[in-house]
This record gives structure tokens, C-alpha cells and sequence, in this order.
């Protein structure tokens, strides 16, 4: 068993690069370490390399070249264990909307990967806790697709954080949804870091919603372009000029990728 | 009573103790398969059995021996390849599907024709299941719910995403091959009861039908199962009664149900809209 101590930062990046294909650079020697109670936020545009830097850190892509450390352990030498102790919420899009699962058993999916064994009576008893920090305890017999985006959301950070993990991962989790129910959304998040004490990662392309949740921003667009203090990113104008030019760049890019690659499926632009 | 005396008869009986054993690991199976878009993957599976049955019968061997031995070579196979060089799942299922059909057909022409196991084969034949075929088909559907019941978690977690699996330190990839030989298993032991060209609507209709009301996995599964066994029991009996080919009367049985199923939500929609009046609320107003 891993000594997950608080002397260790959460997550260590080295010289992060990797290649789809061998031939496409996604991620270009990124580098950053993120502390314990940090709430980071990931910006970048579409194509930036946020979810394989995602991908990365929860070894689901182990072929990167570099070092990827969780709790002060390399990813791809101790995959179960460290995982045992994040949560991961992905891309809304990536669910299928007609599965039967109600709420709770979906909830309950998050006990799965954890490593200790616990008795059913305990299990539900997880469950439930975390359905009521989310606001869901009315809604445990709904089927999924019988719920909103912003509750779905919900549902699936409640899955994350069933087995009590020290970090969330969160990518994208508001593409879709409503302003209001995003509001609802990222309060929720606050609340997760303030009281729970939980380190998260959080892509988005919103930054004003970013300027106002995260205390550390990474502004990544294949390369880092920069690491720091959320303040320190959005009171520079530079900066914000920055990200929008190599947003642009990076819209061009992923167009002419796709062009090699699938030239019957290019997207007009 | 003629239902009573139906069960009298021995081959009654074996009908339909491993009817009921069949419908429920196809349901089970099923509903794996249809939340995964793999509906068809049974229909594949039964044709690459087609494939092996027919070389049982070229060969003068046991033919479910070799419709077990060849689907569970060609789905692991055909599993393999996918992970390996990326094959869309359709077109695995039509590579499945057209191969087993394809050495069906030539080792048929090389042994001068169609037998009439071989027909049997074809279009099911559950009423000469003998008491050897019954105990094995019994023993097979046990150990296939046995294994589910204990892989159900991971594989309803897998089918919801198989992302959120891996990262929550599942083993994917050895859950779905394990799935693969199931599936493959539930389909060869069901080829007796249906044949092979009707297989898939045993696998898929009971729980498209339970899909459309049921809330949550487990109640939906349980539905599932109860729909499979009632068309199986049912079309039987009506197969007898009716003395038409038991394999066809237990799909449109499943057929009626799922069209039953879909014209009462309708209905049940249109009441809760306002579109319809209910008529004993209507009744009681006067």
C-alpha cells in the first residue's frame, strides 16, 4: 500500500510530450507540479491537448514521454492504487443517454475501483452521503436520462467522489449545459474544494468561470504557455491576447491534422 | 385442461425446463449487447455456429460440439483483432456473420446438400431435446448466470462507460473477453431451441421490450428475464395447441409482446398528455 502523505505534491508533470500516431505532437514538453487543496484550472482551445494530458495522468495513455506522478508516484508503476484514490467526471458527451442504471446504482459504480472492501450496508450508506453534498437524494430512483444536464453533471461528480478520493478530475463538465444550471454547477465545485478539501482539475473553455473558481490556472495549447497564479493570468491583458491568438492556431491546426488524416471528413471552417 | 395435459408429456417437460433456462441467458446476455449497440453481435455469433455445425456434421462429429468449439475460436478471434487494428464493431459482426455462413454453405454443397439435422439446426427443435441435452443445457445456464452474477457490477459499469471503467482500475479488456465466451456459450446452447436464424430475436426483443419501463439496471434485467421466459412458455404452448413450429411462435410471442408493450405506453402518454381521456374518469363525471 502507497504512503500517500500530504509532504507529496498531488500531481507532478515533467516534460510531458506525446504523439497520436507518431505523428500528431498533442502535448509538447509540458511541465507543472499542483499542491494539495489547489483547485486548477485547465484552459486551452479545442484541439489544445487538455483531455490526452487528462489521459496522461490517469494512464489511460501510458506511451508519453516524460514523467507523470500522482501523490509522488509514477502513474504507470502504480496505476490501481493511485487511482483508487481520484475521481474522474468526463466529457458530458461521452454517455450513453437510453442506459436503464437509475441513480444510485450509477453513483454506486465509483465503490467499484476502490480498493477497500466495503459492506453493503456501508456502501449505501457512502452513497447516500454523497447524494445529499450534491442535491440529488430526492432523484435516487430516476433513470439518468430522466434528469437534466446540470443534475446528469451532478450525478456523475457524485459517482467520482463515492470512494472518498483526494482528487477530482473534471473534463469539461459543463459543455452543454445551461448558464443557470452552470452557476448551480460550479458552486458546487467550490464547495467540494472549501469543505470536502478535495484537489481538482478543471478543463474548460469558460474562462470567466475559471477567473472566478480556480486559485491556480495552467493555460496549455500543445505547450504550456502558462502556469500560476489565476490572478496572475487574467489581470495580464497580454495574456488574454495570447490565448486567443494561439486559440485561432490551434483551430488551424487540428483542421489540417484532420485533413491528412480523414481528407473525406473535413469540417468546413 | 389441455395446458395440464400438455405438461404430461416428457418432451413437454424438457421443453420447457431448458426453454426457461434458454430465455433467461439470453435475456441476461441481451441486455449487455443491446445497451452496447452489439444487437447483432448474437445474430453473428449464430451464423459463425451455423459454421461450426456444419463441420460436426462433414466431419461425422458431435455437431454442438464443434458449432462450441469453432464460434468460441472465431468471437475470441474476431475480439482480438478488433482491440488490435481498430475494426468498427458492425463490420466485425459482418466478417462474423458472412464467414460462418460461407463454410456452412460450402462444407453443405461438399456433402451433397441439406440433412435434416442440419434443418433442425436451421430453424430450432426444442421439442426433441432429449433429458442428456436438457441436463447440459440446465448445467450451462447456471454457470453462465453464476458468472454473470458475479461480473455484474463490472460489466454494467463497462457497458455505461468503459472510460470511466479502465480509469477506475477495472480490467476492460479481460471482462469483455469473458463477456465474448458467454455470449458465445448462450448462443450455441441456444441454437436447440430457436435455430440459428432466430436466435438474435431472443437475445434482442425481451429487453428492447424491458428497456422501454424499466427503471434501474436490476429491475430492468429482471423484467427482461420474465418477458424471455413468458414468450418461450407461451409460444410452446401455443406451438402445440396451435401445431406450428415452436421456434417461430416463440418470437412473434416476444414480437406481440414488445408491440403490446410499445401501443400501451402510447396510450398511457396520450392519457397523461390530455390527448385521451381516461374513460372511467369520464364515466364518473356524469
Amino acid at each position: 500500500m502507497l504512503n500517500l502523505t500530504s509532504a507529496n505534491p498531488i500531481v507532478e508533470i515533467d516534460h510531458l510530450s506525446y504523439w497520436y500516431d507518431s505523428s500528431f505532437l498533442s502535448l509538447d514538453d509540458i511541465s507543472f507540479v499542483m499542491e494539495q487543496a489547489d483547485l486548477l484550472g485547465i484552459i486551452g482551445p479545442n484541439g489544445a491537448g487538455k483531455t490526452t494530458l487528462f489521459n496522461c495522468i490517469l494512464g489511460i495513455l501510458p506511451d508519453y514521454r516524460g514523467t507523470v506522478k500522482l501523490f509522488g508516484k509514477e502513474i504507470t508503476k502504480n496505476r490501481k492504487v493511485l487511482l483508487s484514490n481520484v475521481g474522474y467526471v468526463p466529457q458530458h458527451t461521452s454517455i450513453e443517454q437510453s442506459f436503464p442504471a437509475n441513480i444510485e446504482e450509477i453513483i454506486s459504480f465509483g465503490l467499484l475501483g476502490s480498493l477497500e472492501k466495503f459492506s453493503r450496508s456501508y456502501a449505501k450508506e457512502q452513497v447516500h452521503k454523497v447524494m445529499q453534498i450534491v442535491g440529488l437524494t430526492d432523484k435516487k430512483n430516476k433513470r439518468f436520462n430522466e434528469l437534466s444536464g446540470g443534475q446528469q453533471q451532478r450525478v456523475l461528480i457524485a459517482k467520482a467522489m463515492v470512494h472518498n478520493p483526494k482528487l477530482l478530475i473534471l473534463d469539461e463538465p459543463t459543455s452543454g449545459i445551461d448558464e443557470d444550471t452552470q452557476d448551480k454547477f460550479y458552486d458546487l465545485i467550490r464547495k467540494l474544494n472549501a469543505e470536502e478539501k478535495i484537489s481538482i482539475i478543471l478543463s474548460s473553455h469558460d474562462l470567466d468561470a475559471i477567473s472566478k473558481l480556480a486559485n491556480k490556472v495552467a493555460c496549455i495549447n500543445r505547450k504550456m504557455h502558462f502556469h500560476g497564479d489565476a490572478k496572475d493570468f487574467f489581470g495580464d491583458e497580454n495574456m488574454l491576447k495570447t490565448y486567443y491568438e494561439s486559440a485561432m492556431q490551434a483551430h488551424l491546426r487540428l483542421h489540417q491534422f484532420n485533413a491528412k488524416s480523414n481528407p473525406q471528413n473535413v469540417p468546413s471552417t | 385442461m389441455a395446458i395440464l395435459e400438455i405438461l404430461e408429456f416428457g418432451f413437454m417437460q424438457r421443453a420447457l425446463i431448458s426453454g426457461i433456462a434458454v430465455a433467461t441467458i439470453c435475456s441476461a446476455i441481451g441486455l449487455f449487447l443491446v445497451l452496447r449497440k452489439h444487437s447483432l453481435f448474437g445474430d453473428a455469433m449464430s451464423h459463425v455456429a451455423f459454421g461450426g455445425l456444419s463441420i460436426g456434421l462433414f466431419l461425422n462429429l458431435y455437431p454442438i460440439w464443434t458449432a462450441y468449439a469453432f464460434t468460441l475460436i472465431a468471437a475470441l478471434g474476431i475480439t482480438k483483432m478488433t482491440d488490435s487494428i481498430k475494426i468498427p464493431p458492425d463490420s466485425s459482426v459482418a466478417i462474423l456473420l458472412s464467414s460462418g455462413l460461407a463454410i456452412g454453405i460450402v462444407l453443405i454443397s461438399l456433402s451433397g446438400g441439406y440433412s435434416l439435422d442440419l434443418f433442425s439446426f436451421l430453424f430450432g427443435s426444442i421439442l426433441l431435446i432429449s433429458t442428456q441435452d436438457t441436463i447440459t443445457i440446465v448445467f450451462l445456464s447456471i454457470s453462465i448466470l453464476s458468472i454473470i452474477a458475479i461480473m455484474y457490477r463490472r460489466l454494467m459499469y463497462i457497458t455505461f462507460d468503459d472510460k470511466q471503467a479502465r480509469v477506475s482500475g477495472i480490467n476492460v479488456k479481460f471482462a469483455n473477453y469473458i463477456f465474448i465466451v458467454l455470449a458465445a456459450i448462450t448462443v450455441v446452447t441456444s441454437i436447440r431451441l430457436v435455430g440459428v436464424l432466430l436466435i438474435s430475436a431472443l437475445i434482442v426483443l425481451p429487453n428492447i421490450t424491458a428497456i422501454l419501463f424499466g427503471k434501474g439496471f436490476k429491475k430492468t434485467a429482471v423484467i427482461s428475464v420474465g418477458i424471455a421466459v413468458v414468450s418461450v412458455v407461451l409460444g410452446i404452448i401455443i406451438s402445440y395447441l396451435a401445431n406450428v413450429a415452436p421456434a417461430g411462435a416463440i418470437v412473434l410471442t416476444s414480437v406481440a409482446i414488445f408491440l403490446c408493450t410499445i401501443v400501451t405506453r402510447e396510450i398511457r402518454k396520450s392519457i397523461r398528455s390530455g390527448k385521451i381521456t381516461e374513460p372511467n374518469v369520464h364515466n364518473r363525471s356524469h
